[in-house]
């Protein structure tokens, strides 16, 4: 019933800031594995949706939300429930 | 009270500037000053901008696949279709709105059916909603917050039809709430006796969402 576009998304590497944020190191390169279609792409190759009011990290191929996170006053929330799984290249995380 | 004024006129000067929109107010020389400064929520700025923000891809629903759902508690569903939606009776709309991005727009003009219309003929013993949308995005009000002519289904914008960046072909309007309650790509309620937090309330923002009682997070 709907065609979705894809015109007011971003690539990963528009979320990367805030999810650098939680993780601490740059999270660019880590894999991540979606919960809905199971497609895996690293962070940078999905799709960024930013202040809507929180950042949001969706699927490329199948629009399913893989995590958000959101900056209040005083915590960062992060949620990777729609993702399956989240490899972290040992350089990424120990550079 | 004037000095509340001034500390708003401040706040917006300052936040015009960070903004790179110079020209909004003019202090000290007597000359334009928007007469609408003070009616800033604490923590806004003006935009004549009409930000676009969405926390998924845009839908492009086209009228002739559009319908809006009620559902209430007990199951029932009713269901208007845009030809529906359109036979019922609509009217203009002027209002400010705020984001919780802290964004806020003065002025907007409207176009849209009142709440009160489409839940007048539905038996419920509901207290609450949760608004969907086409793709997904949901947000929870109290039905106290979108009766009496406090919200709309919104598919005016200006002088055209609602354009589809902003939510159209219809959006849901809650003016007096933060904009995330506004959901774009409306297509339905469904009608709850106990609260659900939605897409944002169940994840740091605030359950309610006054614009006035700066009610931006949880815990606010």
């Amino acid at each position: 019933m709907t065609e979705q576009s894809a015109s007011n998304s971003l690539d990963g590497n528009a979320a990367a800031g805030p999810f650098t944020d939680v993780f601490g190191f740059d999270v660019s390169t880590v894999l991540v594995t979606c919960g809905g279609c199971r497609a895996s792409a690293v962070f940078a190759e999905q799709r960024a949706f930013l202040g809507g009011p929180g950042t949001v990290l969706r699927c490329p191929g199948c629009d399913h939300l893989l995590a958000r996170v959101v900056q209040t006053t005083d915590e960062l929330w992060l949620d990777m429930s729609g993702s399956s799984c989240w490899r972290f290249p040992l350089e990424a995380s120990t550079a | 009270m004037l000095g509340e004024g001034a500390h708003r006129l401040d706040e917006l000067a300052r936040s015009g500037r960070e903004d790179g929109d110079m020209g909004i107010i003019t202090r000290g020389f007597g000359g334009r000053r928007e007469p609408e400064a003070a009616a800033l929520p604490p923590g806004q700025y003006l935009t004549r901008d009409f930000p676009v923000l969405t926390a998924g891809p845009t839908q492009y629903v086209d009228t002739a696949d559009w319908s809006f759902t009620i559902t209430t508690e007990t199951g029932d569903r009713t269901t208007w279709s845009w030809a529906d939606l359109m036979a019922l009776t609509s009217e203009d709309i002027e209002t400010d709105i705020h984001c919780v991005t802290r964004w806020s727009k003065l002025g907007t003009r409207w176009h849209g059916v009142p709440v009160d219309t489409v839940l007048e003929h539905i038996e419920t013993a509901a207290d609450y909603l949760m608004a969907h949308s086409y793709g997904g995005y949901t947000t929870n009000l109290p039905l106290e917050d979108v009766l009496d002519g406090k919200a709309w289904l919104a598919y005016g914008y200006a002088d055209g039809p609602l354009p589809v960046e902003h939510g159209g072909p219809l959006r849901l309007l809650v003016p007096h709430l933060y904009f995330w309650k506004s959901a774009k790509w409306l297509n339905g309620f469904t009608l709850l006796t106990s609260d659900e937090p939605g897409f944002w309330e169940g994840f740091g923002y605030h359950n309610h969402g006054d614009p006035w009682r700066e009610e931006r997070y949880d815990g606010d």
